[in-house]
């Protein structure tokens, strides 16, 4: 390092604002410049890096752009953008064939290097498209450097798009901090207070902060003030975004909760079977899934493959539960403690057969291109769309089995023999036909979740042994015998997670809410909904 | 006085019994000593370190089994997690284990080397006085008794029974075992305690610690059938079976039934926390593994196999499962899921009596 530090960069201004001033007047890319990047030292380089950044001129921006990529070259004094076997004359424009044999590569060292990066984001500011305006704007607002305030200026007074416009007024507001006149810095903290950015706030407890000996680094105390109030304003802000998140996360483990219980809600709650092998009929759906999606990979219409996959993990999962309700579980009725044992056994025979037929590892299950991405509320709060669609999913399925329990002849059967088995069969019901259906029936919801699941979580063998838990935690907190009960249950227990999760950590956050869970189960040992009766032993 | 102990003996088991089960003691105390230590290692008399261990694990777990009967058989009450206080009897007597490796760790430390690895200066509370012997066996039996009860007190006392029993049992060793994966609860996360080097400043590896540890373990299992016995053939067994049959009806007579059950199933508690001492330094680890929720319904498996409500059912439903475990997982480990599961359904479908059913319908 030469000289005293503070030196250089005010002696860079002056030369950058000349150099701005020259550059901008000129018509087409100024010659001087173009020579100063090529032959020039490296900070003449730079220099002519500055100038051609604050021109703000597509033809500057091509420029950089074959600097950054290793194509700017050299004749005798010509300058000249070479691709391939064509080239063109930096500063006129005009092409050049044959290409002349001196040839001889710009060097460019690293320092440099770093500068043409940062300078070939700028100019992409003043792109035609907006995407890419974005893009540009995204990777200034964390590291612009002084000399591009013009260029943003610049590009911020034609800008037509208000997310660019936003990301741009707070880089510039970032900038004009550090170097503008006074009056423009009381703007630039006004602007900053209305970012959703968190690095911002890092910036302006910068400027409260206090030196060693107690006297504030930022000594224009307006600005102070100013600072003060657009802290409190972002921080504000930035609580509601992470409130929304928080939110926005509760809700969807809820979802994921509610579609693995759903199913238990039937077998268990309608039917009091205690099915152990549930979380195996969830890893049989998202297998079912996973091997639909496997049939769609080589085709066009791979996006489309979950409309074969949901009807898929239902049908393939219901059978499997229908099966093993006219094999084993129909034998157990009136034995919940041998059925647990027994369907606990199948289990283990699911998961031994998928290991045998797909192998222990994990298996990949793609998303279609439309669930992928997500919609970003604040900066650092974003919704995937993944979890939006099994959000929605969720509450499609309980609208599905609304439907089919409450208005459906198969429905009645099915509350029919829940409430009271001796009479339906009196009036002509086939209650163990019906049993096998309603199992049949809560199976196939178990596939479904187990479909909206392969989206979002590893697809193993183990799948299902990390749902039962909790699914039977949602059903017993619900309360045995509705439906309502459940949904409450599965959103209560994603906020409780969830908040605890923020609040403590995922690991203490679950074995609080187990803990609750078993407390409460000692208060209200029927569920938060149990139906109402006055029978002793239930 | 003689005709007490005559009496008690008379009522716990008749003559054949008595008999069998002196057999089966002098094949702990006398022949498996005998044929280990003994016996030349290429004599093909000679019974290898392998099998000490592996029927020295087995007993262990026929203890836990027993244990299981007790609440399952005989009060109606299945638990889903007796795993977690056999765990746990096995953490506090590991914590004694640990600190007997001294400096002898990889790290030549005196701390433990997991704690080293994570740069603790200090032990945390749970480990005081964890170097003393008498502090560390009182823990194993203090721990899950005192877990048992308080959790037991509160279940029994708002009437949770049955399948909804098993659940929360099961979602309590679920949590526990997520306690446990983690470092800061202080107990080794995921690896747990392992890598022991002495018990009572003795060497744990060699032969003769080997084969004392098998046969204590062989005692308890003994000492646990006979209370068990006594237990249920008292008249507190009898109303143990009341309740299990028809509590209700035991209520109306004037019994406080939570007191029994409470009893039982803290007694219940503190022997496979005992079983859980006596395993570890056996097989020479400890993880959180242990608690997963499979591992406790296995034990059920193990019950149900021999029979419950029978006491000796269990132990050779231990036997049996853990052998045929033992024999799968060597031969063909990709079929011991298969097998587990058809055990489960066949047993629950066509045993419901388990072995000793059968047994008993041969006579």
């Amino acid at each position: 390092m030469k000289g005293p530090p503070l030196a250089a960069p005010s002696y860079m201004r002056t030369l950058l604002f000349g150099l701005w001033l020259a550059a901008s007047s000129a018509f087409a890319l100024d010659a001087a410049t173009i020579d100063k990047l090529a032959f020039g030292d490296g900070d003449e380089k730079i220099a002519a890096i500055a100038a051609l950044v604050a021109e703000g001129d597509p033809a500057a921006a091509a420029l950089l752009q074959a600097a950054a990529d290793g194509e700017l070259q050299t004749s005798g004094k010509r300058v000249l953008i070479v691709k391939g076997e064509e080239g063109v004359d930096a500063a006129t424009g005009a092409k050049v064939s044959p290409l002349p044999a001196d040839r001889e590569d710009v060097i460019l060292n690293n320092r440099v290097r770093r500068e043409l990066g940062g300078a070939v984001a700028a100019l992409k500011l003043i792109s035609p498209d907006s995407a890419a305006r974005l893009a540009a704007a995204k990777e200034l607002s964390g590291n612009a450097d002084a000399a591009m305030l013009p260029l943003i200026k610049k590009a911020l007074a034609r800008e037509t798009d208000t997310e660019v416009k936003q990301l741009l007024e707070l880089t510039q507001a970032t900038l004009e901090l550090k170097t503008g006149t006074r009056e423009s810095r009381l703007g630039a903290v006004r602007t900053l207070g209305l970012s959703t950015n968190p690095n911002t706030k890092m910036l302006l407890l910068g400027l409260l902060e206090k030196s060693k000996e107690g006297s504030f680094t930022e000594p224009d105390e307006d600005i102070r003030i100013e600072a003060q109030k657009s802290l409190r304003a972002l921080e504000g802000r930035l609580a509601w975004g992470e409130r929304a998140g928080v939110l926005f996360t509760s809700v969807s483990l809820g979802s994921i909760l509610l579609l693995a219980a759903l199913g238990l809600a039937i077998t268990y709650g309608l039917m009091g079977v205690i099915n152990m092998a549930h979380g195996e009929l969830i890893m049989v759906g998202a297998y079912t899934t996973y091997v639909v999606q496997n049939l769609f990979r080589r085709t066009a219409f791979f996006d489309w493959y979950p409309l074969a996959a949901v009807p898929a993990a239902f049908l393939v999962a219901a059978l499997v539960g229908m099966a093993l309700e006219r094999l084993v579980i129909r034998w157990l009725y009136g034995r919940p403690l041998e059925t647990l044992l027994a369907t606990w056994g199948i289990s283990l025979m699911l998961i031994q057969t998928v290991r045998t037929i797909f192998g222990a590892a994990n298996v990949q299950v793609e998303n279609p291109s439309f669930m992928s991405g997500g919609i970003e509320l604040f900066t650092g709060v974003v919704m995937p769309w993944s979890r939006i669609y099994i959000i929605a999913f969720a509450a499609f399925v309980l609208f599905l089995m609304y439907v089919l329990l409450n208005k459906t002849r198969l429905g009645l059967y099915v509350r029919g023999v829940t409430q009271n088995r001796e009479m339906a069969s009196c009036v002509g019901v086939p209650t163990a036909r019906v049993d096998t259906w309603a199992f049949g029936l809560g199976s196939g919801i178990a596939g479904l979740a187990g479909c909206a699941l392969s989206q979002i979580d590893n697809v193993g063998p183990n799948l299902g042994q990390s749902y039962i838990v909790d699914s039977f935690m949602v059903v017993v907190l619900g309360g045995v015998g509705q439906l309502a009960g459940t949904v409450y249950a599965a959103l209560g227990l994603g906020f409780a997670n969830k908040l605890l999760e923020a609040w403590q950590g995922a690991v203490l956050a679950k074995i609080a809410v187990l803990v609750f869970i078993i407390f409460f189960i000692q208060k209200r040992p029927q569920g938060m909904f149990a139906l109402k009766g006055r029978a002793l032993d239930s | 006085m003689n005709s007490v102990t005559g009496g008690l003996s008379r009522r716990l088991y008749g003559p054949r019994g008595w008999a069998i089960l002196a057999l089966c003691g002098i094949a702990i105390f006398v022949v498996m000593p005998l044929l280990n230590l003994a016996v030349p290692a290429e004599s093909p008399f000679h019974v290898s370190a392998y099998w000490v261990t592996l029927f020295g694990k087995i007993m262990c777990y026929a203890i836990v089994a027993v244990a299981l009967d007790l609440v399952w058989g005989y009060a109606g009450i299945l638990s889903l997690g007796h795993g977690l206080f056999f765990a746990l009897g096995g953490y506090a007597f590991g914590m004694y284990l640990m600190r007997q490796i001294g400096s002898d760790g990889q790290y030549r430390q005196p701390m433990p080397d997991f704690m080293v690895f994570l740069d603790w200066k200090e032990f945390p509370w749970q480990w005081w006085n964890s170097d003393s012997f008498w502090w560390c066996a009182m823990l194993v039996i203090v721990v899950p008794g005192l877990l048992a009860f308080v959790f037991g007190y509160f279940a029994f006392r708002s009437r949770v029974k049955g399948v909804y029993l098993s659940i929360i049992t099961q979602a309590l060793t679920f949590a526990a075992m997520l306690l446990f994966f983690r470092n800061a609860t202080g107990f080794g996360g995921n690896n747990g305690f392992t890598d022991f080097r002495r018990i009572l400043d003795i060497p744990i590896a060699t032969p003769q610690t080997r084969m004392a540890l098998f046969a204590f373990t062989g005692a308890t299992l003994i000492a646990t059938l006979l209370l068990a016995r006594w237990l249920t053939t008292s008249r507190f067994g009898r109303v143990l079976a009341a309740i299990r049959d028809a509590e209700q009806r035991v209520m109306f007579c004037g019994y406080d039934t939570v007191h029994y059950k409470l009893f039982v199933w803290t007694l219940s508690a503190v022997i496979c926390g005992i079983a859980g001492a006596l395993y570890v330094p056996q097989v020479g680890i400890i993880n959180p593994g242990e608690m997963s929720p499979a591992n406790s319904i296995e034990i059920a498996i193990w019950v149900a196999v021999g029979g419950r409500g029978t006491l000796i059912g269990p132990i050779l439903g231990a036997g049996l499962v853990n052998g045929a475990k033992s024999f799968f997982t060597q031969a063909f480990p990709e079929y011991w899921l298969y097998a587990l599961g058809l055990i489960f359904i066949l047993v629950t479908l066509f045993l419901p009596q388990g072995v000793m059913g059968l047994l008993k319908k041969k006579q």
